[in-house]
């Protein structure tokens, strides 16, 4: 297939991944925020969802102050931030505009189904009265377009594409989550029990809806390790980064193979999930559970480099 | 009084439209109004758009579909299939003559000038040799009807015509929203298009090509204003949709940029004019080309469709020889007439034009789209002045012909169903195998009431066009 298609096919995935996920960070905020400061901590959760959404640099140029109408307006629908959550999702229709060839009519309808109704949501009230329904719809707009791909979608290199997208995302988007509040997991930093952290893990679990899955793996109350597990090693977990890249890997191989050749990609994709599936929480944690993220994210961004490389340009 | 395809002047149903009365009668109207704002959600779901240009307004808009079927009788129909055939077959020896022998000139059938100072002819092409002889692949030829006998040819677009795809999406409204109506004819179907035209491509590839010759189509990207057409007819023919950086040249080759490294291509259906198509060989800022492109056309390594330089067999001023090119080539006789025009580069014809600009439309020689062109039983005293004072400064630039009554059409508007002004666009297929129309083609429907202007930039509108047995 053409390059350009298999690069507005994966951008496409990775941009409605990313509306997703930032429905998710304004989710949190807003719940958090909305605590007493001895349950949430007196860390700004605005500035905090600013940082886990990768946009911190670019908000401090247009605002001064991060605050519940800032950072929410920044995130959801400003035309000053190149991944506002509605600038995804034009971003989005853009690339699938660009590939209609490549894309089913189910996916394509979905995809551009939610943008004409995007134009149904009006800046104002989105953002004052309808925030917690848009964000809801976002979430709903990702699971049609995901299931629309995975319910109509050829299995050739285009769906291959298109699901490396997702996951490369999807693996950044958790371990940036990670990156940010990795203090509320190291075991020692305060009173287990204690009402801030409690508050501060269950965000994080919703964060990657995780929740519920939580005490279905561990039936245990909530425990920092075992969050940190759950979202770093758990296979069964579909945002874990073990998950991400069982698919990451599976999706390139399918690649290779198609092609009848190997890559860069392959590799260095493999040498991430060998360093995930051989590993146990309480070794990362003697490492040091903040390097293991940071190494992560920066392994991670090359593998999307040598997708580009070997594949997109 | 227009000639109205669905009844006579006494008021009398047409045998082909029998059928479409007994259901307009027993369908409430708003049932209709109903089916009509189902076909409009349809085209907005399947981003089904165009833009016009310089439109900031909407970005992209749908061309109204008009529900009520307009049905030409096969008989009709297989009159004017010839009638085409025969022109295409024209067009098709003209450009080959005028880029080669020369004859049409030497004989004096068309002047030279006409040729010459005509910017869409090419010198690069001169002594070109192109497969088969075939330059135009895909002709879209307008037609318009003023009585019942006869059909009229309003204008030849031999360059990249465009509208295949609401022909085609107009016929999946009337299977799906127009069922009852649709079963109770005998429609002769045209679904099979994509197909001919993929057949028409792959024969005329080159000669270097192997037996599975790999065809793509160019076009200049998402905000031309025909791009969901240029991707609704890749995915139908399953061909690539490339833009002018997908391909690149190497040593006279045409390849596309693949996943699995570059990969020839054999023949493009492109959609990007002239100009743009190679800024090495014609305009130095186009960025939506292929440099290099000319040189591995002009090789005979990969094959245009249409050739390049096709734009010299369809302005209107040619418009005007064509049925003296017809004869003087093909030693036949039209089977489809031309309107009469009147050339204003003839002072004769100038004067009279003057003379009767309130009742003439004025068309510019190379404008297109329903632009710069003077209704004159429309147009307010002002208007004609400031016309004819530009006809007067350039008279060469401007044909002009009487206001036709073009035939009107049922159509559903806001005050039920109307009589509207329509004509036809069929697509005519030239390839190694010969020529090829799929039956009916795109009816355009000037949705205003009294309008003659059906173009979609215009206010026009579409309709599915049956070809029935009766």
């Amino acid at each position: 297939m053409l390059s350009r298609t298999a690069d507005s096919l994966y951008w496409l995935s990775r941009y409605v991944e990313r509306a997703d996920y930032l429905a998710r960070v304004l989710d949190t905020a807003t719940r958090l925020s909305s605590l007493p400061a001895a349950y949430a901590g007196t860390g700004n959760e605005w500035e905090s969802a600013l940082i886990t959404a990768g946009c911190l640099e670019a908000f401090e140029e247009v605002y001064d102050v991060p605050t519940a109408e800032t950072v929410t307006e920044f995130l959801v629908s400003s035309n000053r931030n190149p991944s506002s959550i509605r600038r995804c999702l034009e971003i989005a229709r853009f690339n699938a505009r660009a590939v209609r060839t490549a894309l089913t009519a189910e996916m394509w309808e979905t995809i551009n189904g939610a943008w004409l109704e995007l134009q149904g949501f009006k800046t104002k009230s989105l953002l004052s009265t309808d925030l917690p329904r848009f964000l809801d719809w976002v979430k709903e707009v990702s699971l049609r377009v995901d299931g629309s791909g995975h319910r109509t979608m050829l299995r050739n290199d285009a769906y291959w594409f298109s699901r490396l997208g997702i996951y490369i995302e999807r693996a950044e988007s958790t371990a940036r989550i990670l990156d940010v509040k990795y203090h509320f997991l190291l075991p020692d930093q305060s009173p287990v029990g204690g009402g801030l952290d409690y508050t501060q893990w269950t965000a994080i679990l919703r964060a990657v809806s995780a929740a519920t899955s939580y005490h279905w793996v561990y039936r245990e109350s909530l425990k920092p390790w075992l969050v940190a597990d759950l979202l770093i090693l758990k296979e069964q977990m579909p945002r874990s980064l073990a998950a991400c890249y069982g698919n990451i890997v599976a999706n390139l191989d399918r690649l290779a193979e198609a092609y009848g050749r190997k890559g860069p990609s392959q590799r260095l994709a493999r040498t991430i999930q060998t360093r995930l599936v051989n590993n146990r929480i309480e070794n990362i944690f003697q490492a040091g559970l903040h390097e293991f993220v940071s190494d992560f994210i920066r392994d991670n961004a090359a593998v999307g480099d040598a997708i580009g490389k070997q594949y997109l340009a | 009084m227009a000639f109205d395809e669905m009844y006579t002047a006494e008021g009398e149903i047409r045998p082909a439209y029998v059928g479409v009365a007994k259901w307009m009668a027993a369908v409430a109207p708003e049932q209709l109004e109903r089916r009509r704002a189902e076909a409009e959600l349809l085209y907005r779901r399947g981003g089904i758009t165009f833009a016009v240009y310089g439109d900031t307004q909407g970005e992209e808009r749908i061309i109204p579909h008009d529900i009520v079927p307009r049905v030409l009788s096969s008989d009709e129909w297989s009159r004017l299939a010839k009638g085409l055939e025969q022109r295409v077959r024209a067009l098709n020896m003209f450009l080959a003559d005028i880029y080669g022998p020369r004859n049409v000139l030497k004989a004096g059938i068309v002047p030279e000038d006409l040729i010459w100072r005509n910017p869409a002819f090419r010198p690069e092409m001169v002594g070109l040799r192109v497969p088969h002889g075939i330059f135009v692949h895909i002709a879209g030829i307008d037609i318009v009807r003023i009585d019942a006998n006869e059909f009229y040819v309003l204008e030849d677009n031999a360059r990249t015509p465009s509208g295949v795809s609401y022909m085609l999406g107009g016929r999946e409204i009337s299977i799906r929203l127009m069922s009852d109506l649709f079963a109770t004819h005998r429609v002769a179907p045209i679904e099979n298009y994509p197909d001919q035209l993929l057949d028409t491509l792959r024969s005329v590839a080159p000669r270097g090509a192997n037996g599975d010759p790999v065809v793509a189509l160019l076009t200049p990207g998402q905000f031309n204003s025909a791009y969901y057409e240029h991707s609704f007819l890749a995915d139908k023919m399953g061909v690539e949709l490339v833009e002018g950086r997908d391909l690149f040249v190497r040593d006279e080759v045409v390849y596309m940029r693949t996943t699995e490294g570059p990969r020839r291509v054999d023949v493009i259906y492109r959609r990007i004019d002239d100009d743009f198509l190679d800024p090495l060989t014609f305009r130095q800022d186009s960025a939506l080309g292929v440099p290099g492109l000319f040189s591995a056309y002009a090789a005979g390594n990969v094959t245009l469709a249409n050739a390049i330089g096709t734009g010299a067999a369809d302005d209107k001023d040619i418009y005007s020889y064509v049925p003296e090119i017809i004869r003087f080539l093909l030693s036949e006789e039209p089977i489809l007439k031309n309107v009469p025009t009147w050339r204003c580069r003839e002072p004769k014809d100038l004067g009279y034009v003057l003379d009767h600009l309130a009742e003439l439309v004025v068309k510019e020689v190379h404008g297109s789209g329903g632009y710069g062109m003077l209704v004159g039983p429309q147009a307010s005293r002002e208007e004609i002045a400031t016309f004819a004072a530009r006809v007067k400064a350039r008279p060469e630039g401007y044909i002009a012909q009487p206001t036709l009554a073009l035939s009107t059409c049922p159509t559903f508007v806001e005050s039920g169903v109307a009589p509207r002004h329509v004509d036809l666009r069929p697509f005519v297929l030239s390839g190694a195998n010969g020529i090829r129309i799929v039956p009916g083609g795109l009816t355009r429907v000037a949705l205003r009431q009294g309008s003659l202007v059906v173009n979609s930039s215009q206010g026009g509108g579409t309709k599915d066009t049956w070809v029935i047995e009766c």
